[in-house]
C-alpha cells in the first residue's frame, strides 16, 4: 500500500499520508477552505459533514466537503480562502 | 428469501451508525432484502469512525462483519435528499444519483453537536469537539498542539482522552455544567457498572489535565486564525494561548428527514411507538433522533426496528427491559448537560450566528420566529440549512424548526431534475 498521496492545493504540490481528508490537506498547506459572505476565513467546524464551512472545489467540481472527501493521488484542490 | 429487485429493499435503513447497523443486522437475518444508506464512506457512523491508523472497537467491528455475512447492500458516500412519494428515496454521491425502494424504511439519522455563537467562534481552528476528534482520526497532525476542549456533555471529555493520547496538550477542559449537577449524573450511573468503568478508565487517561466546571469559553481571539481563548466562570476569567478550541454543547439530533417524511416530532425528537415506529405507517425511527442516549441505547434501539421492520414482533419484544435501562441513562444525560442560561448571553450584536450567511446576532434581534428571520435575514438559508445556526437559534431566542423542505440536503441541479422526472412519470401517485 502506498505509504503517501500527492495532491495540488491552489496549485502547490502537498504529500499526505493514505486516509487523510481533503480538509487536513488543505490545514496541512497552510491554507484556509473558504471566505464566508462577508469575506472572513473559515475551515472546518463540525468535521462531519454538516455545517459545510469546509467546501472547496476538487478537480473543478465546486462546494465538496472537504471533511468527507478523502485525497487521492493527483487531486487538484482550490479554496476560495 | 431475497423478495425485492436490486433497485428496491424489503427494509431500507438510512444511516450506518451503530442504530442502523444494528437495525439493518436484524432485518436482514430472516433473508429478506436490507439496504444501508449514509452520507460517509464507511459504515459506523460518527461514534465508530474509523481512523487511518488504528482498528475500530471490539463492537464496531463485530456490527460491520455482520453486514457483510448477512449481504446487507451497503451504500456509502450517499446522502438522502428526497422523498417524492412514499416508498421512495432520491440519494446523491459525489457522482451519482440512486432512485431507492422500499417496503420499510429504518431513520437512524443519528445527532450532531450543537454549536453555540460566541464572540470569535467563526476563526478557523474553533472546531466541533467530536468535529476536531473526527480531524485527527483522518490524519490531522495534533501532536504537540495545544488544546482547549470546551462546551457540555460526555463527549468532551472522550474527545480530550483521545486528543492527549495522540499527543495533543489540553490545556483545560471546560464544562459548563456545575460540580454538583455533575455528581448527581454520577450517582444516577451506580445501577450501570460499564458506565462506571468507562468512567474510571477516562478519569485515569485525562489524570492531570485541569477541569474545571460550571466554566465556559467567553471568546475566541485571533486574527485570520485561532490564537487564544477567554474562558469565564462567571465572575473570573482567563485568556490562554492556544492553537485549537474544541468545542461542542451536546448533541442535537437529525431529525429534518425525519421531517420530512411526515414523523411527529415532540420537544425536537421523533416519537416512536414501543417497536420504534413513528406515526407514519412502516418508518422506523431508532438511536439519537429519538433522544440522546449514546451507544448502548442506540444498539438496542436499531435492533427492536430492524426485528419489527422484520415483522418479528417476539423477539423485539424481548428487548424492552434493555432498552429502559439505558433510557434512564439517557434522562440522567439530559438533566445533567442542560444548557446554563448565562450561554443565551454570549453573542455579542455583531457576533455572526448564521455562519452560511454571516447573520449577526444583533440582526436576528427584533424577530419573533425561525420563519419570519428566515425570510428578513436569510438566518439558515446557506447550504447547512440552518443545521448549526438553527439549534443555536432554538435555545438563544426559543424557536423552533418545525418544518423541512426537500431538498432536504443541498442536492445537484441534476439531481432535482430526476425528482421532476419520476413524478411526471407517474402523476397520479403524487398528492
Amino acid at each position: 500500500m502506498r505509504n503517501e498521496i500527492a495532491l495540488k492545493v491552489n496549485g502547490t504540490h502537498i504529500v499526505v499520508p493514505p486516509g487523510a481528508t481533503v480538509a487536513v490537506a488543505v490545514a496541512l498547506a497552510g491554507q484556509v477552505c473558504r471566505k464566508s459572505a462577508s469575506g472572513a476565513p473559515r475551515g472546518p467546524l463540525c468535521g462531519m459533514g454538516i455545517c459545510f464551512e469546509c467546501r472547496v472545489a476538487i478537480n473543478g467540481q465546486p462546494h465538496c466537503r472537504s471533511c468527507q472527501a478523502f485525497c487521492e493521488e493527483g487531486m487538484d484542490v482550490r479554496t476560495n480562502g | 428469501m431475497a423478495s425485492s429487485t436490486p433497485d428496491g429493499f424489503d427494509v431500507l435503513v438510512v444511516g450506518a451508525g451503530p442504530a442502523g447497523m444494528a437495525a439493518a443486522v436484524r432485518a436482514a437475518e430472516c433473508g429478506i432484502c436490507v439496504g444501508i444508506v449514509d452520507d460517509n464512506a464507511a459504515v459506523g457512523g460518527q461514534i465508530w469512525r474509523k481512523s487511518a491508523e488504528e482498528d475500530v472497537t471490539e463492537d464496531a467491528k463485530s456490527w460491520a462483519d455482520c453486514l457483510k455475512a448477512r449481504q446487507v447492500t451497503v451504500l456509502g458516500g450517499m446522502h438522502v435528499f428526497d422523498q417524492p412519494e412514499p416508498g421512495i428515496l432520491l440519494a446523491e454521491s459525489s457522482d451519482n444519483r440512486s432512485v431507492l425502494h422500499y417496503e420499510k424504511l429504518v431513520l437512524a439519522t443519528g445527532a450532531r453537536e450543537r454549536f453555540l455563537p460566541f464572540p470569535g467562534w467563526t476563526l478557523p481552528n474553533v472546531i466541533g469537539a467530536g468535529g476536531l476528534q473526527a480531524m485527527v482520526k483522518c490524519r490531522l497532525p495534533i501532536r504537540g498542539k495545544r488544546v482547549v476542549v470546551a462546551g457540555t456533555g460526555p463527549l468532551l471529555l472522550a474527545v480530550a482522552a483521545y486528543l492527549k493520547a495522540h499527543g495533543a496538550e489540553i490545556l483545560k477542559i471546560c464544562e459548563q455544567a456545575s460540580w454538583l449537577t455533575l455528581l448527581r449524573f454520577a450517582t444516577s450511573l451506580l445501577t450501570q457498572p460499564a458506565k462506571i468503568w468507562q468512567g474510571i478508565q477516562l478519569s485515569q487517561q485525562l489524570g492531570g489535565i485541569p477541569f474545571l466546571t460550571s466554566s465556559w469559553v467567553a471568546a475566541a481571539h485571533g486574527d485570520k486564525m485561532l490564537e487564544a481563548v477567554t474562558i469565564t466562570s462567571g465572575s473570573e476569567t482567563e485568556t490562554i494561548d492556544c492553537d485549537y478550541l474544541a468545542c461542542g454543547f451536546h448533541l442535537v439530533p437529525n431529525i429534518e428527514l425525519p421531517i420530512l417524511l411526515g414523523c411527529e416530532i415532540s420537544d425536537g425528537f421523533v416519537q416512536v411507538n414501543d417497536l420504534q415506529e413513528t406515526n407514519v405507517s412502516g418508518v422506523f425511527c431508532a438511536g439519537e433522533p429519538t433522544g440522546i442516549g449514546g451507544v448502548e441505547l442506540a444498539l438496542v434501539e436499531g435492533q427492536i426496528a430492524g426485528l419489527a421492520a422484520a415483522s418479528r414482533i417476539a423477539e423485539a419484544r424481548h428487548l424492552f427491559g434493555k432498552r429502559e435501562g439505558f433510557r434512564r441513562f439517557a434522562r440522567s444525560l439530559q438533566r445533567a448537560f442542560r444548557l446554563r442560561p448565562e450561554l443565551r448571553m454570549l453573542a455579542g450584536p455583531e457576533t455572526i450566528v448564521c455562519r452560511c450567511e454571516d447573520v449577526m446576532y444583533a440582526q436576528l434581534c427584533p424577530y419573533t420566529s425561525w420563519r419570519s428571520a428566515k425570510l428578513q435575514t436569510r438566518c439558515g438559508m446557506g447550504p447547512c440549512q440552518g443545521r448549526v445556526c438553527g439549534a443555536a437559534t432554538e435555545f438563544l431566542f426559543n424557536w423552533s424548526l418545525d418544518s423541512a423542505r426537500p431538498p432536504v440536503f443541498p442536492a445537484r441541479v441534476e439531481s432535482l431534475v430526476a425528482v421532476r422526472d419520476i413524478k411526471q412519470q407517474d402523476p397520479q401517485k403524487i398528492s
